[in-house]
C-alpha cells in the first residue's frame, strides 16, 4: 500500500487528501504544525471579530480523519531528503539552528501543500513586537495578544487582508489608519470605479485610509515594543510619524519555501536565473516551480495551492495565484494523479469573490484594472454609491470576457456558461435577470442596468425575463 | 451613551417588576372562600383555612405557601374519599391569591404596569434603536465575547429565570399572581375583566416578539427578506394568536388561535373543545373545519410550494418567540452529527406520541370507552403528553433553554407539527437552498448561526443543495455568508442538487 504524505493540512492539502480517499485505498498522512486539524484560513477574522470561535471554523468534526483514515501528524518538517524519501521533523522548541532531529516519516508520494507567509520588504523595525501579518493561526493568537489593550493601529498596503484586518481592529474599537501605497485602493487589480467605491466606503466605516501614502520606517521604544511609524515624503505629502500600539503589514504573500531554500550565495551583479535549486536539487524561483501536471522536478514530489509557481500556467492566469479556489481546485486535480489518472491542472473560468465591510464582490472571467485595448467595458453604479456592475466584453464579436459585481450576488453557474460559451454583451444583458441569486424580495436593478446600456448605445434591448415571485413558485 | 442608558432603565424596570412579586399584603376573607369553592367543598375549606381567615399577611410567600399548603392538603383528602369534581385546580388557587391582595400595588396597577412594562420596554427601544445609525450589514461582533451569549454566568442566570417562570406559570401559578394584576389594566381594555395567567403570559409573549421584532429588523436591515418575514412574524402574534381570539370571546363565539395547527396544537381533538366547537353553531363547525382542513390540506400544499418555513418562521407563535427574542442564542445549537441523530428521533419520537394520544382520545370520544386496544389508558396518554410535552417540553425546554441550548430547541427536538411539515419537506417540496457553484470558502458562519444546528457549510462546499427536513428557512445562513453562496429558492422538486458533483464548479480537468 503506497503511502502519500502531505505537507500542510490547508484547503490545498486537505483537499487532495479526501479526494485521494474517495478514488483509492492508499494511506495518507496529512502534517501541519500549524493547528491539529483543518480549520477555514478566510474564517479567522470573524474568530477575531467574536462572529465564531475556532471550533466553529473547522469545516469536519474531529472524528471525520479517522473514520476517513486519513492520519494527522502535528510537527514541522525541518527538511527533507527527496533521495531516502524521507521527511524529518523539527524537535518541538527547536529554534532551526541547532540540527537536532525529531524523529522522520517515509513517503512513497509526497505533496506539498506549504501555503505562503506575509511579505516583509526589509524596513526598519520590522521584526519590532507588535509587528505582523495575518496569515497563520499562531498570527490570530499573536494579533489578539498585543492588541488587547491598545489605542491605535496602523496597516501597511492595501489588499484583501489589510480589509479584513482593518474591519477587525476597527471592530475592538481601535483607531486605524490605513496606509495604501496607490492613489486609489487596490487599484492594481480593480478599475478606477470599483476601486473609488471601495475607497469611500473604508472611509465611511471610520477608518483613516491614507492614500498615495508608503510606509518609511517603524519606531520602536526602549522595550522592542512599536510606538510609532514613519511614512515617506512624497509630492502628494509630506513624511509624518503617526503613534501606534501595532503595525499590520498587509503587503501581500509570498510562496512559504524558506523549508526547501539553501544559502545561494551573493546573487548582486548578477543576472537573475529562472530558477534555483533548493534542498535535494528541487527547482525553486518565487514558488515552487511545478509544470502543468503539478509536478517537481522531483520525481513522486507534487506541489499545491498557495506555495506553487506555474511554469506554464494556464492561458490566462498567472503563475502565481494564491486564492482559496486555486488551491482548492489542485487539491482536486493532484488526487486524480495520485491515484493513478495524470490529469492537468486546468481551472476553468477564473472566479472570486471577497467582502469588503459590508460590501460583497464576486468576480467572473477577467477584469482587468486597466482595459486592454481589444475589450470594451459597461458600467453601472447604483446610486447609493455601494452596488455596482461592470461586464467586460470583446471589441470585435461583443462576447462577454468578465463581470465585476459589488453588491448583487451573481450565480456562478450561468456566468461560467456565458463566459465560456462566448455570449454576447446583449444576451447577457437581456437575460441577466438568470444570474441573480439575491435573496427573495431584494430589489432588482436589471432594468435599471439594461436601460443604462440602451441609453449609452442607441439600442433597445428588453429583459427576456423578470425573477417574479409567483412565475417562480406555480 | 444612549444605549447604556436604555439598558439600565431596562434592567431597572426588570428588577421592580420582578420585586412586585412581594409587594402585596393578604388577607384570606370567608367572602373570598365562598367564592371560589363550589358549596360541597366550602365547608372543608373553611375548617382548612380557619386560622388564616381575616388574617393580615405582608410576606406574600408566607401567605400563598401557607394557602398552597392548605389546599393540598384538602386535595388529598378528595383523591382518599374519590371526590374528583371536589378537587381544587392552579386557577382557583391564583384567583384566591388575587382576591385576598391589598396594598400598593392593587391601588395603583396602572402606575406600576407603565413601571415596570413601560419602562422595560421604553429602555429596550432605547438601547436597540440607535443601531440603526450605524452602517447596515452583518454585525455579529463581539457574540462571542458576550457572557449572555455564551452560556457564560450572564447566559445561565437568563435561562434560570426563564425556566422559573415557565414551572410558576404551569405549576404554581399562584406565586405570580402579582404579576398578572400588573397586566389587568390591559386586560380590562381588550376584553374588560381581570387578567389570566394565560392572559399575561400572551401579553408578555407578544410585548417581548414585538420588542425583539423590532431588534431583529435593525440587525437584518439589509435584507429584506429578513425584514418582510419578521413583520409578518409580528403580525400573526399580535393580531391572530393574542387579540382575535379575544374578540372572539368577547362576542362570545368559541375563541381560536386561527394558526395554531395539530399536532402542535395537541388539544385540539380533546373533549371539551369538540363539544365546545359542536355546540357553537356555524361559527363552531367552521373552526373544526378550518382546523382540521390546516393539517389535511394546508400543511401539504404549502409547503409543496414554499417549505415548511411557511408557517415555522413566517407565521407560528413558538417560531416567532425564537427568532426574535431567542435570535441572540441561535449560535448555542449543537451542530454535531450526533445532535442530528438525537434529533430524528426524539421529534419523530414526539410526533409519534401525539398521533397515538390523538387516535386514544378520539377513540374515548366516539366509542366512551377509556382504554383503546383493551389496554392503553386514553385519559393518562392525554395528561401525560400534556404534561410532559405540552408544558415541559415546549415550554419550560423550548423557552428556558434559550441560552443554553439555543432558540429553537422545542421546533427542532420536540414539535410534533416541525416533524410532520418536515417530512413533506424533505420528500415532496420545491424548496431548498441552494450553493452558488465553487464560490464557498468553508469560513463557517452559516453553519455557526443556524438555529437549526444544521452544518450548512458541509453541503455549500460540496456544491449540494441543502434539503433538510428540520430547515425551517429563516435565511440567517444565506444573510450571513460573506461570498454570496446561500439563497433561499422554490423550484422544480426534481431540480434539487441532492447528491454532491464530482468535483466543484470552476474545475475544468477532463474527467
Amino acid at each position: 500500500m503506497q503511502h502519500v504524505v502531505i505537507i500542510g493540512n490547508g484547503i490545498s492539502g486537505i483537499t487532495a487528501a479526501r479526494h485521494i480517499r474517495k478514488q483509492s485505498d492508499c494511506k495518507i498522512t496529512v502534517i501541519s504544525g500549524e493547528t491539529d486539524h483543518f480549520f477555514s484560513r478566510t474564517a479567522l477574522m470573524y474568530i477575531y471579530m467574536g462572529h465564531m470561535k475556532y471550533e466553529h471554523t473547522k469545516p469536519y468534526e474531529d472524528s471525520f480523519w479517522e473514520k476517513n483514515r486519513i492520519e494527522l501528524k502535528r510537527a514541522w518538517v525541518k527538511t527533507i531528503d527527496f533521495e531516502e524519501k524521507k521527511l524529518y521533523f523539527r524537535l518541538p522548541n527547536d529554534d532551526d539552528k541547532e540540527a537536532k532531529i525529531g524523529g522522520s516519516i517515509s513517503y512513497d508520494k509526497l505533496i506539498l501543500a506549504l501555503g505562503s507567509t506575509p511579505n516583509k520588504f526589509g524596513w526598519k523595525g520590522q521584526n519590532l513586537a507588535g509587528v505582523q501579518g495575518l496569515y497563520s493561526y499562531q498570527d490570530l493568537e499573536s494579533l489578539e495578544e498585543t492588541t488587547q489593550r491598545i489605542k491605535k493601529a496602523v496597516i501597511v498596503g492595501g489588499g484583501l487582508i489589510g480589509v479584513e484586518l482593518a474591519e477587525m481592529l476597527h471592530s475592538r474599537g481601535i483607531e486605524v489608519t490605513f496606509l495604501v501605497r496607490e492613489s486609489s485602493f487596490w487599484n492594481i487589480i480593480m478599475p478606477p470605479e470599483e476601486s473609488a467605491i471601495i475607497s469611500r466606503h473604508i472611509k465611511e466605516n471610520h477608518i483613516n485610509l491614507q492614500l498615495s501614502s508608503e510606509l518609511d520606517e517603524i519606531i520602536g521604544d526602549d522595550n522592542g515594543q512599536v510606538k510609532a511609524i514613519r511614512t515617506k515624503s512624497s509630492e502628494q505629502r509630506p513624511g509624518e510619524e503617526i503613534e501606534c500600539q501595532f503595525v499590520g503589514l498587509t503587503v501581500g504573500v509570498s510562496p512559504n519555501i524558506s523549508l526547501l531554500k539553501v544559502p545561494q550565495g551573493n546573487m548582486i551583479g548578477r543576472e537573475k536565473p529562472a530558477f534555483v535549486l533548493g534542498v535535494g536539487g528541487i527547482k525553486l524561483n518565487r514558488g515552487i516551480l511545478v509544470n502543468e501536471y503539478l509536478e517537481t522536478n522531483i520525481p513522486d514530489v507534487y506541489a499545491i495551492g498557495d506555495c506553487v509557481e506555474h511554469e506554464i500556467p494556464p492561458k490566462g492566469r498567472k503563475n502565481l495565484e494564491q486564492i482559496w479556489y486555486t488551491g482548492r481546485i489542485m487539491g482536486e486535480t493532484i488526487a486524480r494523479t495520485i491515484t493513478g489518472k495524470r490529469t492537468k491542472y486546468q481551472p476553468g473560468i477564473f472566479f472570486n469573490s471577497a467582502k469588503f465591510f459590508n460590501i460583497e464582490y464576486q468576480t467572473y472571467g477577467q477584469v482587468p484594472a486597466e482595459l486592454p485595448a481589444d475589450i470594451k467595458t459597461f458600467y453601472w453604479e447604483q446610486s447609493s454609491g455601494i452596488i455596482c456592475v461592470r461586464i467586460n466584453y470583446s471589441a470585435e464579436n461583443q462576447s462577454v470576457t468578465g463581470m465585476n459585481t459589488f453588491g448583487i450576488r451573481m450565480r456562478h453557474e450561468i456566468w461560467d456558461e456565458w463566459i465560456s460559451s462566448a455570449k454576447s454583451i446583449e444576451y447577457v444583458l437581456e437575460n441577466l435577470s438568470k444570474a441573480n441569486f439575491d435573496p427573495e424580495f431584494f430589489r432588482q436593478y436589471e432594468a435599471e442596468i439594461l436601460e443604462k446600456y440602451n441609453t449609452e448605445t442607441g439600442s433597445s434591448l428588453q429583459l427576456k425575463s423578470k425573477k417574479r415571485f409567483f412565475s417562480k413558485i406555480f | 451613551m444612549l444605549q447604556k442608558f436604555g439598558l439600565i432603565i431596562f434592567i431597572a424596570a426588570l428588577g421592580l417588576f420582578i420585586c412586585t412579586l412581594g409587594m402585596n399584603n393578604y388577607t384570606l376573607t370567608s367572602d373570598i372562600l365562598e367564592k371560589n369553592f363550589k358549596e360541597d367543598a366550602l365547608l372543608d375549606a373553611k375548617i382548612e383555612f380557619a386560622s388564616m381567615i381575616d388574617q393580615s399577611y405582608s410576606n406574600s410567600y408566607t401567605f400563598i405557601t401557607e394557602l398552597s399548603e392548605g389546599i393540598k392538603q384538602l386535595n388529598k383528602v378528595y383523591n382518599a374519599q374519590q371526590e374528583w369534581d371536589k378537587k381544587i385546580y392552579e386557577d382557583t388557587i391564583l384567583s384566591i391569591v388575587k382576591a385576598s391582595a391589598n396594598g400598593y400595588l392593587v391601588d395603583n396597577k396602572g402606575f406600576m404596569f407603565l413601571l415596570t412594562f413601560g419602562m422595560a420596554i421604553f429602555g429596550a427601544l432605547l438601547f436597540i434603536l440607535p443601531e440603526a445609525q450605524k452602517p447596515a450589514g452583518i454585525k455579529n461582533n463581539g457574540i462571542y465575547f458576550n457572557p449572555a451569549m455564551t452560556r457564560k454566568w450572564l447566559g445561565i442566570s437568563i435561562g434560570t429565570f426563564l425556566i422559573s417562570f415557565y414551572l410558576a406559570l404551569y405549576f404554581k401559578p399562584q406565586y405570580i399572581a402579582n404579576w398578572t394584576m400588573l397586566i389587568d389594566p390591559v386586560s380590562k381594555l381588550i376584553k374588560g375583566g381581570e387578567a389570566s395567567r394565560w392572559f399575561m403570559y400572551g401579553f408578555l409573549y407578544t410585548i417581548s416578539v414585538l420588542v425583539m421584532g423590532i431588534r431583529y429588523i435593525i440587525k437584518y436591515r439589509h435584507s429584506k427578506y429578513q425584514i418582510i418575514r419578521t413583520l409578518s412574524i409580528m403580525f400573526f402574534q399580535t393580531c391572530i394568536a393574542f387579540i382575535l381570539p379575544e374578540i372572539m370571546s368577547n362576542l362570545n363565539l368559541p375563541s381560536a388561535d386561527l394558526k395554531n395547527i395539530w399536532p402542535l396544537d395537541y388539544s385540539f381533538f380533546f373533549n371539551y373543545r369538540l363539544d365546545k366547537l359542536l355546540n357553537s353553531g356555524a361559527f363552531g363547525i367552521f373552526l373544526l373545519v378550518w382546523g382540521i382542513a390546516l393539517f389535511v390540506v394546508g400543511v401539504p400544499v404549502m409547503v409543496y410550494f414554499f417549505g415548511k418555513r411557511w408557517y415555522c418562521s413566517w407565521v407560528c407563535g413558538c417560531g416567532g418567540l425564537a427568532e426574535t427574542l431567542g435570535d441572540p442564542y441561535r449560535q448555542l445549537s449543537d451542530k454535531s452529527l450526533k445532535a442530528w441523530k438525537i434529533e430524528r428521533y426524539l421529534i419523530h419520537g414526539v410526533l409519534a406520541f401525539a398521533i397515538i394520544m390523538t387516535i386514544g382520545v378520539l377513540y374515548t370520544y366516539f366509542t366512551g370507552s377509556y382504554n383503546l386496544l383493551g389496554f392503553i389508558p386514553t385519559e393518562s396518554l392525554k395528561s401525560s403528553y400534556g404534561f410532559m410535552i405540552g408544558s415541559i417540553f415546549s415550554g419550560v425546554v423550548g423557552t428556558g433553554f434559550y441560552p443554553l441550548m439555543g432558540n429553537r430547541v422545542w421546533c427542532r427536538f420536540g414539535c410534533p407539527l416541525a416533524a410532520y411539515l418536515g417530512i413533506i419537506q424533505r420528500f415532496k417540496s420545491k424548496f431548498r437552498i441552494t450553493t452558488n457553484g465553487g464560490q464557498c470558502i468553508s469560513c463557517g458562519n452559516c453553519s455557526t448561526h443556524c438555529e437549526m444546528g444544521i452544518d450548512v457549510r458541509a453541503y455549500a462546499q460540496k456544491g449540494q443543495d441543502i434539503v433538510r427536513s428540520s430547515c425551517v428557512g429563516c435565511g440567517v445562513c444565506s444573510s450571513v455568508c460573506p461570498r454570496g453562496v446561500l439563497n433561499l429558492e422554490n423550484a422544480e422538486t426534481g431540480s434539487r442538487v441532492m447528491i454532491a458533483p464530482d468535483v466543484l464548479l470552476g474545475n475544468l480537468m477532463e474527467k
